[in-house]
Order: C-alpha cells, then structure tokens, then sequence
C-alpha cells in the first residue's frame, strides 16, 4: 500500500536530527512536525521572522501579530526569537537553517525542482522557495509520485520553470524514497519502498533513470 | 529637536505623494501592514504607483484598496496568492509585477537602505529569476547579482515609537517593517502607542528614530486574522 500523506510527513520526520533547524514548507512538510521523533529536538523557523515556533494557540488565544509563514495563528516557546525578514533570510541564505522540507510540482534527476508557477495558469509568487532550496544545506521534496493526470512527478528534467537547479537532495513520495547525488550533478537511487509498492510499479510509475540501493535489490 | 509627531494620516502624508512615485509598504501577508496610511494614499488620488511589498494585500484589505482603485502601475512583490483582483488585473495585462524570492526582496530592500547597489545571491541561479542579470563564480559556485531597492516614500506599522521616532515591533508583525523603514527618501510609521523619549528601552529599539521621518498613531487597527488556526485545550 502506497503511503497516506500523513504517513509520508512521517517518513520524512525521520530524517530530523536533534539540534536540528528546520523550516518547513505548506501542505504536507507542515504535518512533518506532527511526528517529531521522541528525544529529537528541532526548532523551527518561520520564514516572516520566528526562530521556535511553537503549537497552535488554544480557542480565544489567537494573536493576529503572531502567524507563521502559512498565515496561521501560532505561539511561541520560551526559546523563541523574533526578528526581521532580512535577518530572517540571512539565517535560510547563509546556510544555518540544517534541514528544509518542501512540497513540489516537479523534481528532476540531476536535482532540479520546481514548485512555484505554471505559466499562463498560476499566478502567485515563489515566496521564499528560492531562498530555501539555494541556502539550506538539505532539501527534501514529499509530494505525490504522480500528478493528477497520473503522470510521474520525477522526471529526466523539469518541464515548469524552475526554483531551482541541482538543489534536492532526498524525494519521499506516496510510493518511495529517492536519493540524489547533487554534489555529482544528480543521479537518483531508490532507497526505501512504501509497504507492498513494488520495485516494477516504481519503475512504471517513474519517468526518470534510477538505480536501486544494494539492499532493496537483493530484497526485490 | 524636530517634531515627528503629526496629528493623522493625512497630515503625515502631506506633501509627500505624487504620480508615478514608488513606495514600500511593510507587512507579510495581512500581518503588520500599514491599515491607516494605506486608505489615505487611496483617498489621495495619486497614480501610477510601483509599490513594493512582500503581498498585495487580500481581497478588501491592505494594499488590495490601492489595486480596486487602479492606482497601481506595478507591484515588486514575492507572492501575490489568495488575491483575486490581483490575477484578473495583471492576466488582462493592466498591471506589471515583478516576482522576487522573497529573501531577494527582504535583501535589495536592505541593501537599499544600506547604500549597497548590488550584491551576489545564490538564490535564483539557474531559474527565470537570474535571467538577464550578470552570473559570477565565488569559490566554485555561481552566484546572480540583484540591485538595490529604494522608495520615495516608505510606510510602515510598528507596535510604539517614542517622540524621536525609534521604534519598536511586535512579534512577527515585525517582517519587512524594519527593513523598509531604513529604504525610503522619506519613512512614515504608524503605531499602535505614541510613548515619551526614555520610555523604550535603548537596548531594545528594533529601528532607530534616524530612518523614521513621520509618525501617528494608527487610527485603523483591525489587524485581520487571514488562517485563524487554534486548537482545543485539554480537560483538566
């Protein structure tokens, strides 16, 4: 069975480390807090200008001054910092924030990703995307393995345009996880399987070359 | 010293606005953002306005008035999601925008403030953003060069301001206000608590009172909330 969302913020809640800081995307990366590991302790950064975010505010305690980059109301932790928005991208482009975890559109072989427009249909804005790919030293994509058409999400190279080049590091989709090498110009290797997806459905289901970790072949 | 109080929003916009003038205007999203100087620009009349700001404001509020009334020429802006009038304007081809990486942004604004025209970011190599721009490679890696932003008038919202014009934010309304405040000809806050000097704590001054021209007490503070998320308390 291929993974639920919930089960793929899970997935990729393994890939926290303690002491970690960590800034998670909208949609599927925000669920990743949901599953912090037990005795992992990370603290996340919110792009508009927190360092330590902490849980949603209970009934009646919402402040309008105090949100997250996805505009919800939060609270903090007695850790916390708050500071400006430039400030806030010094610490995404100066490579402290250890860990950022983004959903996508697309992600290629050699590590491109592209998450922010379709030109002629979406008119939004990439926010702070770019910054993230280009400055935070992991990258990790979860997204559905394919789009809604039923196309494959991974491919040879990105179609949309892109957020960045050579950026990913790890793709955790509803079917597998994915490395890629972009120190050496990209690569891919599928290193885990969601429970009874199969190595011949991801090769089916996958529009890019990859090869497949020693320990999964010799399973498959 | 010099008088930086002034009574409301139309006296502390007086004399500063005109057609085709570019103005910055803090907030992220509908946190922090100038509500009382922003319907004044509108009542102004004033035209062809670039203005620069992280959003656009959301449907009916912020700087949303200022597209409604079609006195934006062009919007520099990192996202301009959850804004409908925002798309059917710029689709018809009745607004120019230029899409920035909000860190980008966040960083020409600075810059600006700073007196630094140009700098080198990785941030946008290899996409649409670093298209036309010089590339340059520092110890092995490419990095694109952006270009200062600065604004004839600058329009900010702070939490208090003592009467020398130092102010202070709160929490994360904070964001782009600070920044902003250091790149306009001319800034303009508006804050929640007029306070005397040697009120605010000089340790803690987010901006000092040197970038900050003109001050009122916001006279709209609606502060709307756009995702209100809470969660349940536990039964004791």
């Amino acid at each position: 069975m291929a993974w639920t969302r919930e089960e793929v913020a899970a997935r990729a809640a393994k890939e926290l480390k303690d002491g970690f800081y960590v800034n998670l995307g909208i949609g599927i990366p925000t669920l990743v807090a949901n599953y912090i590991p037990e005795g992992v302790d990370v603290t996340l950064q919110s792009e508009n200008g927190l360092l330590g975010i902490g849980p949603f505010p209970y009934e009646g305690e919402a402040d309008p001054d105090l949100i997250n980059a996805g505009k919800q109301t939060i609270t903090i932790l007695p850790s916390s910092s708050f500071f400006s928005s430039a400030d806030s991208f010094a610490m995404i482009r100066g490579g402290h924030i250890d860990l950022t975890i983004l959903g996508a559109m697309e992600v290629a072989a050699n590590g491109d990703i592209a998450n922010w427009t379709i030109p002629g249909k979406m008119v939004k804005g990439m926010g702070g995307a770019m910054d993230l790919v280009a400055g935070v030293k992991k990258v990790i994509v979860v997204m559905d393995h394919a789009n809604k058409h039923g196309e494959s999400k991974v491919l040879e190279r990105c179609s949309l345009p892109l957020t960045g080049a050579g950026v990913v590091d790890l793709i955790i989709t509803d079917l597998c996880v994915m490395a890629c090498d972009k120190a050496n110009g990209g690569g891919l290797t599928l290193i885990e399987l969601a429970p009874d997806v199969t190595l011949d459905e991801v090769k089916a289901k996958t529009a890019a070359p990859f090869t497949v970790a020693p320990a999964l072949a010799e399973a498959a | 010293m010099t008088n930086k109080i002034y009574e409301g929003p139309k006296a502390a916009l007086d004399g500063l606005l005109f057609d085709g003038m570019t103005i910055m205007s803090g907030g992220f999203g509908l946190s922090g953002n100038p509500e009382s100087l922003i319907p004044e620009i509108r009542d102004s009349g004033v035209k062809n306005l670039t203005v620069i700001s992280n959003n656009a404001g959301a449907d009916g509020f912020g700087l949303w008035m200022l597209l409604q009334s079609r006195q934006i020429k062009k919007m520099i802006a990192s996202y301009v999601g959850e804004n409908k009038l925002f798309e059917q304007q710029y689709l018809a081809g009745e607004l120019e925008l230029e899409l920035n990486p909000q860190g980008t942004l966040a960083e020409r604004i600075r810059a600006g403030g700073a007196g630094i025209p140009a700098f080198y970011t990785k941030t946008g190599v290899g996409t649409v953003v670093a298209e036309g721009k010089p590339v340059e490679e520092f110890e092995g890696q490419l990095y694109v060069r952006e270009t200062w932003l600065r604004a004839d008038v600058a329009i900010v919202k702070a939490w208090k301001a003592d009467t020398a014009g130092n102010l202070v934010y709160r929490k994360t309304a904070r964001n782009f206000n600070p920044n902003m405040a250091t790149a306009g000809k001319v800034t303009v806050a508006e804050v929640e608590e007029i306070v005397p000097v040697g009120s605010l704590d000089p340790e803690a001054i987010h901006t000092p009172g040197i970038y900050v021209d003109r001050v009122i007490k916001s006279t709209i503070n609606e502060k709307r909330i756009e995702k209100l998320t809470e969660r349940k308390r536990e039964a004791a």
